[in-house]
């Protein structure tokens, strides 16, 4: 064989390739651990890279020598070489058993230390929708949002995950592995952040045509921080319009086809067909991470939200110019 | 046992007798086509057909690769994209891997077991027609614009009435029941084959490892398909009736969908790879030049995988919120399955150490195949381990593995029995100048493709997404798959030119081309259509490099052992052994070509039909018409038997 990949090589292409594609944007990367569960995964994967490394080239090498060996024609070696039991017996039964066994232990010792409840649990919970994600907190009665999910640093989280259509699966690679929503049953996920930040998610289990644009974020803050944000969403703070064109908007919100499937705390609003829009003005991206949160996207999306994502379940929504500009500012009010 | 250098392999017996040959030969032109029962003319349709599929599943992933090239292309819209990778996935498995091995298995075992055709040669027709037909099905989901959309997997709800209320869904669903239909078919008929017709002295224990391989494959298809069976007809019922088996606002259970599908979905990997190291299994000692070595620990971890592969299909299901206790002995499972597959390797290396190695053609994919599945294997290891799994599944980490194992460990070996069997099947050489490079090629492509999707699965990047954002730092890799890609079908397609040109071109490739140990290499290439005039008798492992010359049985008197020489042939006859000594016992007469078994097959693709377009009439006439095709069938006349 004239050509050897040894995993020593892989690793260095893998290393730099890490930081070569790094520097052209943000990877949510597993290994860039933030969560004591994606720390401890982590801890595993560099494990069983090493282990791998050493049974690819010491077996490549086998195999390449068996084929190097034979080819100069000294037929004498292949009498010096061991008998094809003992071969066996120590390449494909003793040193697997013995490798398997190191990982059978870190297997059963990881799985029993992940995800157990833990006393001083925040308690979220989550809808796998179609494309997005509902959010709400079980023990801050009114609060929901959808999509950013707002988690204080260093508390153990109890995400509790369900879906009242088809499967998905709620995947934030920075913090922790992933779990299904499944119609039928509540699954748990157990995390905790270990640094502030903000940690993007993806759905992970095909779940139709807008399966690609199903992202979502988890914004890690300091406690302190974290308590004034979910105060604030307990009270009225935030959602009165602040000018008249804003004012408007609510009017035309809550009259037409928008209130027919969202919901703004302290409305006449109080659909949850669509995602929960009382903090949307506080929000970073519009349709499940789809485009930023900007006015003009914004306006885009509600005229003709297949433009930005085909397939979304939201129809086109006829309104006058006017009504547009008037429903986006009020939706940007509310923070 | 055998020595490396060998004489010139020993004559063929005496055949060319006109005689014979028209007692067998088929109708020619359309009428032979289609009635044919010769389980040489099956095996290349299945194989020629496989590799259309293989072709057009290839063409799919190759446009899905520049929709990904970088980051929001509009090549493809959702809808589209979901739709190809959805029909890649099906025809690679269902229409392209599994059906090609039992190709092979039909071409090869009666010739490796000396045998004049399968136990049932007229199922075997059938069994093609019903793959031929059931891909012809789910393809004629293009034609009226409603192609499967639902993932190769299917899971429901998303494969519910309600949630995909088209026709697309049920194009896929009753496409698997029915070519399910071909491959528990043919895999019955191998066991019988290969527990009934061996020659003489073919014990168990001398075997060709590929027939070993195939009797494991049949094994493990027909206590596996009838649950993807199961999965997928329960949710036809649920679309097509209303029945709620999976709808659990009714009660159903969304979950045991997906135990079904796994209980066969994982066994359907080995059922793959089994068959794939058995053609390695018999390459290497041909281009080591010396017995395969540790025989009997190969063929017991064939078996041993059989069994294993039955109980780790929970590692499909690790994010489902089961038991964690439950998942930690799936997890067990999952990693001592890791065993026979080592056991394997370090027989395949033993062999080549003591050898002496020729890189042949199909040598290089064999040593392809073992580079590219050590990787697959190793990180099958780590999605076994549960917490690792948790991170990496359904990411591109998983899309990695799985190519590694299902493209580079089964497609290459069967690139290698490509060029190291057709020779036998046609007569012809293919040129191993072009051979090593298609191997080359498709070597890079495969590894520049597949190798940077286990770093993306560590950037986050999930399955099955049809587009990505600029600002995740994806495109550079992907790009760079995206490049492997096109460099591999690049490799794929020198290969198909070097058929066609060796058909046209190819050097005459004699009896024995390679030097092979088992018995196919004994008859002409291609073998006359009764294979054997008289059947070999078998008193080793390896005839063709320990018996010099081979010997042919004569027909005795009785008539236990009159089908064994050219009587036999003549008689359209083949001899039936005991299935452990392989003592003569009798007779099994061969059937005519026959148009029956097509005529069943059409009835049965218009009961699917008439599902799937809701018309009852259309079924009733095809169920009809399969029954009177099947008592036809039955019923033996003075002719059958002349």
């Amino acid at each position: 064989m004239r050509r050897v990949r040894p995993a020593a090589l892989a690793a260095v292409v893998a290393a730099s390739s890490i930081t070569l594609v790094s520097c052209r944007g943000h990877s949510p990367s597993m290994l860039d651990a933030h969560g004591t569960e994606s720390q401890r995964v982590s801890g595993v994967w560099w494990l069983m890279f090493s282990l791998a490394a050493v049974v690819y080239v010491v077996v490549a090498a086998f195999i390449v020598i068996a084929i190097v060996r034979g080819r100069g024609g000294k037929r004498e070696k292949a009498q010096k070489a061991p008998k094809d039991d003992t071969f066996i017996w120590l390449g494909g039964i003793v040193a697997p058993v013995i490798i398997l066994a190191v990982l059978a232990v870190v297997t059963v010792n990881t799985t029993e230390a992940l995800r157990n409840p833990e006393a001083g649990e925040l308690r979220i919970a989550v809808v796998g929708k179609r494309w997005w994600w509902d959010v709400t907190y079980p023990d801050s009665p009114g609060v929901r949002t959808a999509n950013e999910i707002h988690i204080p640093v260093d508390r153990p989280v109890d995400i509790e995950l369900t879906s009242d259509n088809v499967i998905h699966s709620f995947w934030v690679p920075e913090l922790a592995g992933k779990v299904d929503t499944i119609p039928g049953q509540t699954n748990h996920l157990r995390l905790t952040a270990t640094a502030p930040g903000t940690y993007r998610g993806e759905c992970a289990e095909f779940c139709g045509i807008q399966h690609a644009h199903m992202s979502f974020q988890i914004i890690a803050d300091p406690p302190a921080d974290f308590d004034r944000w979910l105060a604030r969403r307990t009270t009225g703070a935030g959602l009165t319009p602040t000018s008249d064109q804003a004012a408007r908007g609510e009017l035309v919100f809550t009259r037409e086809a928008c209130a027919g499937c969202h919901a703004v705390r302290g409305t006449q609003a109080v659909a949850q067909i669509g995602p929960d829009l009382s903090d949307f003005g506080g929000r970073q991206w519009i349709g499940s991470l789809t485009v930023p949160n900007t006015p003009a996207n914004l306006e885009q999306w509600i005229v003709d939200p297949q433009s930005v994502k085909p397939g979304t379940l939201m129809p086109p929504t006829a309104l006058s110019a006017e009504d547009i500009a008037a429903v986006t500012a009020y939706l940007e009010g509310l923070k | 046992m055998a020595v490396t250098e060998h004489p010139p392999p020993p004559p063929s017996p005496p055949v060319d007798e006109p005689e014979l040959l028209e007692l067998w030969e088929d109708a020619p032109g359309i009428p032979g086509f289609l009635s044919t029962v010769d389980h040489k003319r099956i095996g290349m349709r299945y194989i020629y057909t496989c590799f259309f599929f293989f072709f057009v599943a290839g063409a799919m992933a190759l446009v899905m690769r520049g929709q990904l090239a970088k980051p929001n292309a509009d090549l493809l819209g959702p809808q589209l994209y979901n739709e190809l990778f959805t029909m890649h996935g099906v025809t690679m498995i269902f229409l392209f891997n599994t059906p090609v091995l039992a190709g092979f298995g039909n071409y090869l075992i009666p010739l490796q077991i000396g045998t004049r055709d399968m136990a049932f040669p007229r199922m075997n027709a059938f069994s093609y027609w019903v793959f031929l037909l059931g891909g012809i099905f789910m393809y004629s989901s293009f034609f009226v614009g409603k192609i499967p959309d639902g993932g190769w997997f299917g899971y429901t709800p998303l494969v519910s009435r309600t949630f995909s209320p088209g026709l697309n869904i049920d194009f896929w669903g009753l496409g698997i029941v029915f070519t399910g239909l071909s491959t528990t078919v043919g895999s019955i008929n191998f066991i019988v084959t290969i527990f009934k017709l061996r020659a003489p002295g073919m014990t168990l224990n001398r075997m060709p490892i590929f027939v070993w391989s195939m009797l494991v494959f049949s094994f493990m298809a027909i206590f596996a398909v009838p649950a993807v069976t199961l999965a997928t007809g329960l949710n036809e019922l649920d679309r097509l009736f209303g029945t709620s088996f999976f709808n659990p606002a009714l009660g159903g259970s969304v979950l045991l969908y997906q135990h079904l599908f796994w209980f066969w979905g994982h066994p359907e990997v080995y059922i793959l790879f089994v068959p794939a190291t058995g053609m390695i299994s018999q390459i290497i000692p041909t281009f080591s030049g010396r017995p395969l070595s540790g025989y009997l620990w190969v063929a017991g971890a064939l078996v041993t995988v059989g069994f294993i592969s039955f109980g780790v299909w929970v590692h499909h299901m690790f994010a489902t919120g089961l038991p964690p206790v439950a998942m930690a002995f799936f997890s067990g499972a999952s990693l001592i399955i890791t065993i026979p597959s080592g056991v394997q390797f370090f027989a395949w290396i033993a062999t080549m150490w003591k050898g002496r190695v020729r890189l042949t053609t199909p040598m290089l994919f064999g040593v392809g195949f073992l580079l590219i599945f050590l990787l697959g294997g190793i990180t099958g290891v780590m999605v076994a381990v549960l917490p690792f799994d948790w991170q990496v599944t359904d990411s591109y980490f998983v899309v990695a593995h799985f190519h590694y194992v299902l493209n580079g460990a089964v497609v290459f070996p069967i690139f290698g029995a490509i060029y190291y069997w057709m020779p036998k099947m046609t007569g012809r050489m293919l040129s191993e100048k072009l051979g090593k490079l298609s191997f080359w090629v498709m070597f890079v492509g495969f590894n520049v493709t597949f190798f940077p999707m286990h770093i993306l699965g560590f950037l986050g990047m999930p399955r099955r997404i049809y587009t990505y954002d600029n600002g995740l730092g994806w495109g550079g890799l992907n790009a760079m798959v995206s490049i492997g890609s096109a460099i591999f079908g690049l490799g794929t397609a020198i290969t198909l030119f070097n058929w066609l040109w060796s058909r046209w071109r190819g050097v005459p490739a004699g009896d024995d081309p390679w030097d092979g140990d088992s018995l196919e290499w004994s008859t002409t290439s291609p073998p006359p259509h009764y294979n054997f005039a008289s059947i070999p008798l078998v008193a080793s492992r390896h005839p063709l490099w320990d018996q010099r010359p081979l010997p042919f049985a004569e027909s005795g008197p009785e008539e236990d052992t009159s089908g064994l020489g050219s009587e036999g042939a003549v008689a359209r006859e083949t001899p039936v052994t005991s299935g452990i000594d392989t003592r003569p016992e009798g007779n099994l007469e061969i059937p005519h070509e026959t148009y029956l078994p097509f005529v069943v097959a059409l009835g049965l693709a218009a009961l699917f039909v008439g599902l799937l377009i809701k018309a009852a009439v259309v079924g009733v006439v095809g169920v009809g018409l399969a029954v009177v095709a099947v008592l036809w069938w039955s019923w033996r006349t003075e002719e059958d038997l002349t």
